[in-house]
């Protein structure tokens, strides 16, 4: 029988690796949006874990709401994503300093 | 080793190989594909904890639908990876060093001191007519109804604010006036026109 400490560590594996993941790739938007997933995922591996083991169907539930808020999420910031690109011919984070004053 | 460990741990090996990858690969496309991989195995191991619905769903809407729509993003801009790769290297050491520290702090929370394999024993086996499916649309129809609602309403939200940000209009594009087709009359369009009858000679 595998025990529950395992999928929250496999959990936080996953976790960091993101958050590394965001401090390498740090111009790139496109690997940015990947780890901004990998994160999501990991905490839905946590959910449906305490799901299992408490016999409890509410965190089921919510990994539901999850995958449709990310999935939501994808669609919008690929699309601002693809305006970006039309607009500025870039995708690099360093480049987008119109704001600035 | 039982075997449901001994498989647990080959799909977490491999899940944490591909999470990896997808945070060093140079290509964005192969990034994409090691996600997907990562997703897989995700599933599967959703699959060990016996949450049958959500690991379909996620190779379905995940590998299905949001990858492929990253594919097409990322296969569609021309981009330029060199100059996004910059800093890689640079921030390597500062990356590595936060990354164990949480998980560091992490993995002295998550294991056996507080999260005792006697207080979280594994349940007991369902019954082979279970379904995880049935249990969830139970669940979502009825106590969670409200906020299935809003979550149909987020997704359309998406939809609007997507097709807003994407649709352009060109100056050069023609279109149709539906307003104007609709207001011809047959006046516009016919002439009587009054002239001697014809006849083969």
């Amino acid at each position: 029988m595998i025990p529950l400490s395992h999928f929250l560590v496999l959990g936080a594996i996953l976790f960091c690796l993101s958050v590394v993941g965001i401090f390498l790739n740090r111009k790139n938007v496109i690997i940015l949006l990947m780890s901004i997933e990998l994160m999501l995922l990991s905490v839905n591996m946590n959910f449906v874990t305490f799901s299992h083991f408490l016999d409890d169907g509410a965190g089921q539930i919510f990994v539901f709401f999850i995958l449709t808020v990310a999935a939501a999420e994808a669609a919008i910031g690929l699309a601002i994503l693809v305006v970006l690109f039309r607009n500025r011919q870039t995708i690099n984070v360093a480049d987008l300093n119109q704001l600035k004053g | 080793m039982s075997f449901q460990l001994f498989i647990f741990y080959v799909f977490a090996i491999i899940m944490v190989f591909a999470a990896a990858r997808v945070i060093t690969v140079r290509n964005p496309v192969y990034a994409a594909m090691f996600l997907v991989l990562t997703f897989f195995t995700a599933a599967a191991i959703w699959m060990l904890l016996e949450a049958e619905f959500l690991a379909v769903t996620l190779v379905l809407v995940y590998v299905g639908a949001v990858m492929v729509l990253f594919l097409f993003v990322v296969m569609m801009l021309d981009i330029n990876v060199e100059p996004l790769r910059e800093g890689f290297v640079k921030y390597l050491p500062v990356g590595i060093l936060v990354g164990s520290i949480m998980f560091l702090e992490m993995v002295f929370l998550l294991t056996q001191r507080y999260f005792p394999s006697e207080n979280f024993p594994a349940p007991a086996a369902k019954p082979a007519n279970y379904s995880n499916t049935e249990e969830l649309g139970r669940l979502l129809y009825s106590d969670y109804l409200f906020h299935f609602e809003v979550a149909a309403l987020i997704l359309m939200v998406a939809i609007v604010a997507a097709i807003a940000l994407t649709m352009r209009r060109r100056s050069d594009t023609k279109y149709q006036r539906p307003g104007l087709q609709v207001q011809v009359k047959k006046e516009d369009r016919l002439r009587v026109v009054s002239m001697d009858t014809e006849s083969k000679s």
